[in-house]
């Protein structure tokens, strides 16, 4: 008698999971289910949860309640070991890799095979070998992965996956840090794994990758699952509106640029540090008043040295600058301070260390750099009242919430942290302004709001400089778009005529030809 | 002919007995450090052993129980060093500097309740003390040719083994380590407890085979010198073995010169000499090894949730 067809199980269920940090509630009696051999993108907002719920599954965070099963069968998984041992294996957005290891070293960690090393690592070579060829993930075993691409790192982070033999593959926002054509390597690299049967996870905010990879999209909203769609059901502004629980546009409206004066003239500079690595190499350019100039690339590759020195922080070892009528070189260097008085603004890259003090309350942050201003400041001595004052016309005007001038400036989430620095840096009517990320850990409303008021800063005549490794943003925020790689300039385009592949195939530094 | 011979011969043991301690600290330490624990309390450690290999060889006439208390009190040491920093995520240069007066002070205390010397223990005799195994003159004990064996030892399970990639691996970067399903704590505590091993057996040394007894702060700076000895080493065993013994010649060399006349310079200051091996330690220290690059993690509480 031939046995009634049976469902295969799915490969992952998640049942009421629930997760606090503290007073916040990071994941509320979230369930899903993940078909085998698909793969499922979970997307969301930053902070949205999705993040925390993949690293319950791995068994790196404890859920307060619910059930995970794993084929049907209900499991405990108390920590990553308990995972690996159920076939999940986890790319992490930050990687897991030891920089001074070997390739090798990394693979085998966690898995050498017995208590000397040399056995263990002389099958684990084989294997690594086998798995290059089958998936087409080849990388030298014996390199440090110090020394390796980004593009490379990660796919040692797959390899160790495999290596482990799992079945289930969680990758957090894997793109992140790629070029494009890096990243539709590493789509065709998940095909392949679905092919052999692996299941997928996958974690990102961005919706073209979801619509580009997978089978089925969950979207995540403060901690909740609010949909669950075929991705052949669904498109890119739906899934944002279900994201961010409103209509959103991604576009940007942007009237023609108007260009006034050169206010930042850029001859030659280079930088070299102590240990003689040339991070900034010949770099030229030219930013007017009313336009915005948006500089592409990997991280790494001298924008935010570039930035630093722009903005007084390091000085040029070779080369110029001139900047509203100053010229700063080696010789002549020019701190932060003077920097603000001529003219010049600086949204950091990093935010939390150089934006802000974290441990400041937010009217503290919205002065710092103008603190020794009057009226925040008489006669050495400060006046708290001014300067909540200030602060809160501030987050009036920027939207920043919740609107509480004594709240820890870390408290806010990464969008209002970004706004409120913002606004401190535009408060000035700065002639330049630099910014460095402009929404990195920003979610998509903070995003349209920051990029309209960096597009009505231009338009009031402002000379603005954009680096940011999300693309994009730089093609939709620049009219005038400057490549770097490894601390050249390689190429520039005009807004209108860039697309993202050239931009690709130069931020991987295949030459602007 | 002879006599430069025997001279080579006399400092190569002079100072080999001076570097002992100073090679079983160092490995000590870099199993710790390599493990992102820095431990600044190698001297007190080293001190309390001492302490109590004296005392107990005095009491049992025992050097072989002697080296055990030594041991047993290094490693209380150190797993107290590992409750703070390990378990309760404490600053682990304060952990280390606590230590280290707690040591200073307790065995001064106890010697002076129980022996009643000003905190020194009673002289040691005979079966009370380690002797010379080979060479009476050269003062080759047991622990001699075990801080020689400790070296390849240290660099074969920090290169070839299992234990030794976690152990680097959790000095770079403990998510990783947690991430690849190994415990981050249980890793640090073995490198603490190997630490507490090694320390004891330099403090056990000190007290009954390099001296005859214990007498307050013997140790005299040398856990700290080992703790330069592992910077100018890198972090690896070899390179650090090696600035043990430029401390342990620069040791010996300073006790042959006492009192000598130098030509052109007249007697040379003991006080100058005595001060050369730290001298050497603040000038290699202020930047003439080149980049020393610490393991990553190292002196970073280790937090899984944040």
């Amino acid at each position: 008698m031939p046995t009634p067809p049976m469902e295969a199980p799915p490969a992952i269920e998640l049942l009421g999971i629930d997760k606090s940090f503290g007073t916040v509630r990071a994941v509320k009696g979230v369930s899903l289910r993940i078909e085998s051999g698909t793969i499922t993108g979970i997307v969301g907002e930053n902070g949205a949860g999705k993040s925390t719920l993949m690293s319950i599954l791995y068994g790196l965070y404890h859920a307060d309640a619910g059930e995970i099963c794993i084929d049907g069968k209900t499991v405990r998984i108390e920590g990553p070991r308990d995972a690996i041992a159920r076939g999940i294996g986890m790319v992490h957005q930050h990687f897991m890799l030891i920089d001074s290891f070997t390739v090798l070293e990394n693979l085998v960690l966690g898995a050498e095979g017995g208590p000397l090393l040399a056995k263990g690592m002389a099958a684990a070579r084989a294997e690594l070998a086998r798995l290059g060829r089958d998936y087409d993930l080849n990388v030298d075993p014996d390199r440090l992965v110090a020394d390796l691409s980004v593009g490379e790192q990660q796919r040692v982070e797959i390899l160790k996956v495999l290596f482990r033999g799992a079945r289930i593959l969680i990758l957090d926002e894997p793109s992140a840090v790629l070029t494009p054509q890096e990243t539709d390597r590493l789509f065709r690299i998940l095909a392949t794994l679905k092919e052999r049967g692996v299941t997928i996870v996958l974690i990102t905010h961005k919706l073209r990758e979801i619509m580009a990879a997978t089978d089925r999209v969950y979207v995540m909203r403060r901690g909740e699952i609010v949909a669950e769609r075929r991705t052949t059901d669904t498109d890119p502004e739906a899934l944002a509106e279900l994201m961010v629980g409103r209509k959103v546009r991604l576009d940007l409206d942007k009237a023609e640029a108007h260009l006034g004066e050169v206010r930042l003239k850029v001859e030659h500079l280079s930088l070299v540090d102590s240990r003689g690595v040339r991070l900034l190499d010949d770099i030229g350019l030219e930013l007017r008043a009313g336009e915005i100039v948006g500089i592409a690339g990997v991280t790494g590759n001298g924008q935010t040295e570039l930035l630093q020195v722009l903005a007084g922080i390091r000085a040029p070892t070779g080369g110029s600058f001139s900047v509203c009528g100053r010229t700063v070189d080696r010789a002549h260097s020019c701190d932060p301070a003077e920097m603000r008085e001529l003219g010049v603004a600086h949204v950091p890259e990093d935010r939390l260390r150089q934006g802000m003090v974290a441990a400041f309350r937010a009217s503290e942050t919205s002065i710092l750099g103008h603190h020794h201003e009057p009226p925040f400041s008489r006669n050495y001595i400060m006046s708290n009242p001014e300067v909540s004052a200030h602060c809160a016309q501030l987050m009036e005007l920027f939207d920043v919430r919740p609107r509480l001038p004594g709240l820890r400036s870390d408290s806010f989430s990464g969008g209002n942290q970004q706004k409120l620095v913002l606004a401190r840096e535009m408060a000035h009517e700065p002639k330049v302004l630099l910014v460095g990320q402009p929404t990195r850990g920003v979610d998509i409303g903070a995003i349209e709001f920051i990029h309209r008021e960096l597009v009505k800063s231009r338009d009031a005549g402002c000379a603005v400089l954009v680096v940011s490794v999300e693309l994009d943003e730089i093609l939709s925020l620049a009219d005038r778009i400057l490549v770097m790689f490894a601390g050249r300039i390689v190429g520039e385009v005009e807004q209108r005529r860039a697309d993202e592949r050239t931009l690709g195939l130069m931020m991987a530094g295949a030459g602007a030809g | 002919m002879d006599d430069a011979l025997s001279l080579v011969f006399v400092m190569l043991a002079a100072t080999l007995r001076v570097a002992t301690p100073l090679v079983l600290c160092a490995m000590a330490g870099l199993f710790s450090e390599r493990s992102g624990i820095i431990d600044v309390g190698l001297e007190g450690k080293m001190l309390m052993a001492a302490f109590f290999a004296a005392t107990t060889a005095a009491v049992t006439g025992s050097a072989w129980l002697g080296v055990g208390a030594a041991i047993v009190a290094a490693e209380v040491l150190a797993l107290l060093h590992g409750f703070a920093c390990i378990t309760h995520r404490g600053n682990q240069v304060v952990s280390g500097v606590a230590l280290n007066i707690l040591a200073a002070g307790l065995t001064v205390v106890l010697g002076a309740a129980w022996f009643a010397r000003g905190g020194q223990t009673p002289s040691l005799v005979g079966e009370q003390r380690l002797m010379p195994l080979f060479f009476s003159k050269a003062g080759d004990n047991i622990l001699v040719y075990v801080a020689l064996a400790s070296v390849p030892l240290t660099w074969w399970i920090v290169s070839r083994t299992r234990f030794g990639l976690r152990l680097r691996a959790v000095g770079e970067m403990p998510l990783a380590v947690e991430a690849a399903g190994i415990s981050v704590a249980w890793l640090r505590y073995r490198a603490v407890l190997l630490c507490g091993l090694l320390t004891g057996l330099a403090g056990a040394y000190i007290a009954i085979a390099q001296n005859a007894g214990f007498s307050r702060d013997m140790t005299a700076g040398q856990g700290f010198i080992a703790l330069a000895a592992i910077i100018f080493g890198k972090w690896r065993p070899v390179p650090a073995f090696g600035a043990c013994l430029v401390f342990g010649l620069l040791d010996a060399i300073a006790i042959r010169l006492q009192g000598v006349r130098l030509p052109g310079l007249g007697e040379v200051p003991v006080q100058l000499i005595q001060a050369l091996p730290y001298l050497l330690t603040i000038f290699l220290l202020a930047g003439f090894i080149g980049r020393a690059v610490a393991p990553k993690a190292a002196g970073i509480p280790y937090e899984k949730e944040r």
